[in-house]
């Protein structure tokens, strides 16, 4: 396997009872990232990107499924693959935390409240190493340093509602990195923060990556964000990826109408006074997509191909993805 | 933390004293007097005013709960009008039977709700749950005396066996002591369990939701660490408070339950006293039972302090 | 706010909740009904006393040759009663103070909610027993004293949800703009208040009837021989073993009451206010 993650036609299922079929949230994602890159999901909220990234995990909340005929495959740091769907509990426990780690959109809440800093960063250690006591405080309180947290050596006295977000933050990010995992998945780590906040946080990612020869996957809606840390970005629509190519591609030829639009709709301060752009519509909420291109309602360069069939994901050029009918040879003649 | 157990307690002064005010006024107005119920019907002017005298009576009302108070605090609550006995005394060895029993139940209650209530929000929605959620349904609509009747009446028709009557300390007759309690203490365990059952299931799904427990995870705990080591700590505090109020009323006695399985508590003294008329017993025994209700309240408050780090008492 | 019949739509949706307002339904109609049901009258000796059950007695006859089936059936009345009035005291009480308390807040609030803690500081059952024998025993007597008792829970409630409702920004809005106190109270947060409060009404009417239950039981609620589910059980107590039949029915009928109140209760919680779950 050349890559250090591929994931082939991943669909996650909502139950309905046994009556119904699922709801599928999202529905034939196939995505490879590489040993140390930086690769961006991107999309609205309720897309599917989050849950895209829990199932890599193996995090799903109940009652959410992984759908019949996925594929997660990763490799782990002995070179070897494994299969991530329908493992093992206690193989799965053995790769997060250790192979793969995760940090989150809400550090207020991703802490347990009852236990110190010290404790809960000791415990990410503790289910994979043999660390004394002592072992653990040391390599705890190097960690916090290393993320830059001040006065490490009270906070790991502390308890989370003593910190600050930002701090907050900081902490997840040295609970998710230090047992030198393989790949970081985050998930919009910086969107409840302040702005300010925001970039320390992401020049901190940015530096400790390097350092640390981690892949990251940073899911995001907020395409500064992907401009600022990533290689390669995958965007998603209403639980598909509609694009998939490096970042250069993306912002400087982009395929897809969505992509156009998110594009327009960022507000650059060169054209302030201008009305900001949007997106006209709704996303489709999900068990109510048409048979067509999702995205079809929304679209003002929309065929009559687009409303009843729905356009492959394909490499239109090299490493750059796309799902629409404009970008498929003969489709447009066709129309 | 001293401080503030300090004025917690202080706070709790005007409770107490209404509690007392309250109950020397219900006291007070409850018709028919203990005097005439002493003397039947050969009651006289004459010996009435002497009983009155005696009782202290005659005295203005504010006198009379002055000097009733004043006594309760210097822990001399009178003796009983119907036998002349001291009442404290009477209510402590009362209060040995209700906290036996008291004791008893709520452990019993805990040892089945806590371990079904987590059972069931780890495996929502499946028999289990299902099972767990009518089982709970079941000790929260049943009423106690209900399965006191259904229970008693099964094991004499079917097995011929009947709860001994009479009462013996556990310290003269340990064997003896736990035959006669252990009935009363499963049905009322199992009673009280279906409210904590609830608590403790939604408490938990509540917090399995939470984001922590999936950083937990993340980090590549197991489920028995999640669930006991996060989960089940945080989801604790809205089910301490239930338990406190639970142990808070058990203590104030099992009325039901001692009444149908005779055992000599202290509900059961209140109601005895409350039909005899018998004022200044009534009054020890709520005013005692409203109090230790009170204070189980305060140490279950104080002990959020040793399960949540969040709450400082500053 | 929901709308009444939106409320009622989303509750039939639920088999559970069905199947209790169709048992509660059947048991108002008994209650109601009773002189039309019941065969005899419930303080008549129709046969000797204690026979077992018979196509002519269903239930059998307790120890004075009356009819277990008919005082059962006027059982339900006295005890669906009991319940109703001892909620609407307990209820109505409860929803003005705690609106006085959580709306005014300050020194009102702190006597107030000071009190209720006094209240709430007695065991229900001993409260109510304590209240009865002021008020001289039997129905009504039990139905007050019940009712009192019920206050606090009721006011802690009502005061939560009207603090709560105070922070709303359309509740704000209200106030800002000079709308009087009484209106406010009345159209912008007695909505918010409505939910847990009728939520907390059907679990109180089973806490009530049961309550009616066990003082009759212990012989210190409704008296003989006005015929309750408790106080049957009281008499029949003595007579467990010979006539099992006295003791049966009246149980089977207080469980299931209390039983139909309480699921109807979660199931209306569930449709309310999801949030609420306990």
């Amino acid at each position: 396997m050349d890559h250090l993650l591929e994931i082939r036609n991943l669909s996650i299922d909502l139950p309905r009872g046994k009556k119904l079929p699922p709801i599928k949230l999202v529905e034939g994602i196939d995505l490879n990232i590489n040993k140390k890159q930086n690769f961006g999901v991107v999309g609205e909220s309720g897309c599917g990107k989050s849950i895209t990234c829990n199932a890599i995990m193996g995090l799903l909340s109940y009652p959410l499924k992984v759908g019949k005929g996925s594929s997660i495959r990763f490799q782990n740091s002995n070179g070897m693959e494994q299969e991530i769907v329908g493992m093992a509990p206690q193989d799965l426990c053995k790769i997060r935390g250790n192979e793969i780690s995760m940090i989150f959109q809400e550090p207020m809440t991703a802490l347990d409240p009852m236990y110190t800093i010290e404790q809960q960063i000791n415990e990410a250690l503790s289910f994979h190493t043999n660390m004394t006591k002592a072992e653990m405080h040391d390599a705890s309180l190097e960690m916090l340093k290393k993320v830059k947290i001040p006065r490490a050596e009270e906070i790991l006295r502390d308890y989370p509602h003593h910190l600050s977000g930002g701090m907050l933050q900081r902490v997840m990010i040295a609970i998710a990195l230090i047992n030198n995992p393989r790949l970081l998945i985050a998930d919009e780590p910086t969107t409840a923060l302040d702005v300010t906040i925001q970039a320390q946080i992401l020049d901190l990612m940015n530096e400790l990556r390097e350092s640390y020869d981690t892949s990251v996957i940073m899911i995001t809606h907020d395409l500064g964000v992907i401009a600022e840390t990533c290689e390669h970005v995958a965007v998603f629509y209403a639980g598909q990826v509609v694009e998939e190519a490096s970042v250069v591609d993306i912002f400087h030829n982009t395929a897809h109408p969505y992509t156009e639009g998110l594009l327009r709709s960022i507000n650059s301060l060169g054209n302030a006074k201008k009305e900001l752009y949007t997106i006209k519509g709704m996303v489709p909420s999900a068990g109510n997509f048409s048979s067509g291109c999702r995205f079809a309602d929304r679209c003002n360069r929309c065929m009559d191909k687009c409303k009843t069939e729905c356009p492959p994901l394909v490499e239109i050029e090299t490493g750059h993805k796309c799902r629409c009918w404009l970008h498929i040879d003969g489709a447009v003649e066709e129309a | 933390m001293r401080n503030y157990i300090i004025r917690r307690i202080i706070q709790l002064l005007p409770v107490l004293f209404g509690i007392s005010v309250l109950i020397f006024a219900v006291m007070k107005m409850i018709p028919g007097d203990v005097i005439s119920g002493i003397l039947g019907i050969e009651a006289t002017e004459e010996l009435r005013h002497q009983l009155e005298v005696k009782y202290g009576l005659d005295r203005p009302y504010i006198i009379q709960y002055l000097d009733w108070i004043g006594g309760v605090l210097v822990g001399d609550f009178g003796e009983s009008i119907r036998s002349g006995a001291p009442i404290l005394p009477e209510i402590g060895q009362r209060m040995r039977v209700t906290a036996e029993l008291a004791v008893l139940s709520a452990v019993i209650s805990w040892i089945i709700a806590i371990p079904l209530g987590i059972l069931a929000a780890v495996k929502r929605n499946t028999w289990v749950d299902r099972f767990v959620r009518v089982f709970a349904l079941l000790g929260v609509s049943v009423p106690g005396f209900a399965t006191c009747i259904c229970v008693i009446l099964a094991l004499s028709l079917m097995f011929n066996y009947y709860s001994p009557l009479g009462f013996v300390f556990f310290v003269d007759d340990p064997m003896m002591n736990l035959e006669m309690i252990i009935l009363p203490a499963l049905i009322n365990g199992f009673g009280i369990s279906g409210s904590v059952m609830r608590m403790t299931r939604s408490s938990m799904l509540e917090v399995l939701r939470q984001d922590f427990i999936k950083t937990v995870r993340a980090k590549g705990a197991n489920e028995k660490v999640a669930i006991f080591k996060h989960a089940f700590r945080n989801a604790m505090i809205p089910v301490v408070t239930l338990i406190g109020m639970q142990i808070g009323s058990l203590l104030g006695g099992g009325v039901i339950m001692e009444q149908i399985f005779s055992l000599p508590g202290l509900g059961q003294l209140a109601v005895t006293a409350i039909n005899q008329r018998d004022y200044p017993v009534v009054q020890g025994c709520t005013l005692v039972i409203a109090f230790i209700f009170v204070i189980v309240n305060l140490i279950t408050d104080l002990l959020y302090a040793f399960i949540d780090p969040r709450i400082s008492y500053n | 706010m929901r709308r009444f019949g939106q409320t009622i739509k989303d509750l039939w949706r639920d088999p559970m909740a069905r199947v209790c307002i169709v048992g509660i339904f059947l048991i108002i109609v008994t209650a109601v009904m009773a002189p039309v049901i019941a065969p005899y009258e419930p303080d008549h000796m129709i046969a000797a006393p204690k026979s077992a059950p018979a196509p002519d007695y269903i239930f059998g006859t307790d120890n004075y040759g009356r009819d277990v089936f008919s005082r059962v059936i006027y059982g339900a009345r006295v005890s669906l009663w009991v319940g109703l009035i001892a909620v609407g005291i307990g209820a109505g009480a409860g929803y003005v103070v705690g609106m006085i308390a959580g709306y005014f807040e300050g020194w009102a609030d702190t006597i107030i909610m000071r009190i209720m803690d006094i209240l709430f500081a007695f065991p229900s059952i001993l409260l109510a027993i304590l209240i009865s024998t002021v008020l001289g025993r039997g129905l009504g007597a039990t139905m007050v004293a019940i009712g009192i008792v019920n206050i606090p829970v009721f006011a802690r409630t009502v005061r939560a949800s009207v603090i709560a409702a105070k922070g709303l920004e359309y509740v704000k809005n209200a106030q800002s703009v000079g709308v009087k106190t009484f209106n406010v109270l009345v159209r912008h947060i007695s909505p918010n208040v409505i939910a847990p409060f009728t939520v907390q009404s059907t679990l109180a009417l089973s806490g009530a009837i049961l309550t009616e239950a066990a003082m009759s039981f212990l012989g210190l609620g409704i008296q003989p021989p006005d015929p309750s589910w408790g106080s049957m059980l009281s008499e029949a107590r003595a007579y467990m073993e010979q006539a099992p039949w006295m003791v049966i029915f009246p149980t089977i009928f207080i469980v299931i009451t209390i039983l139909l109140f309480n699921v109807l209760g979660d199931s209306l919680r569930d449709v309310l206010d999801p949030k609420l779950k306990l």
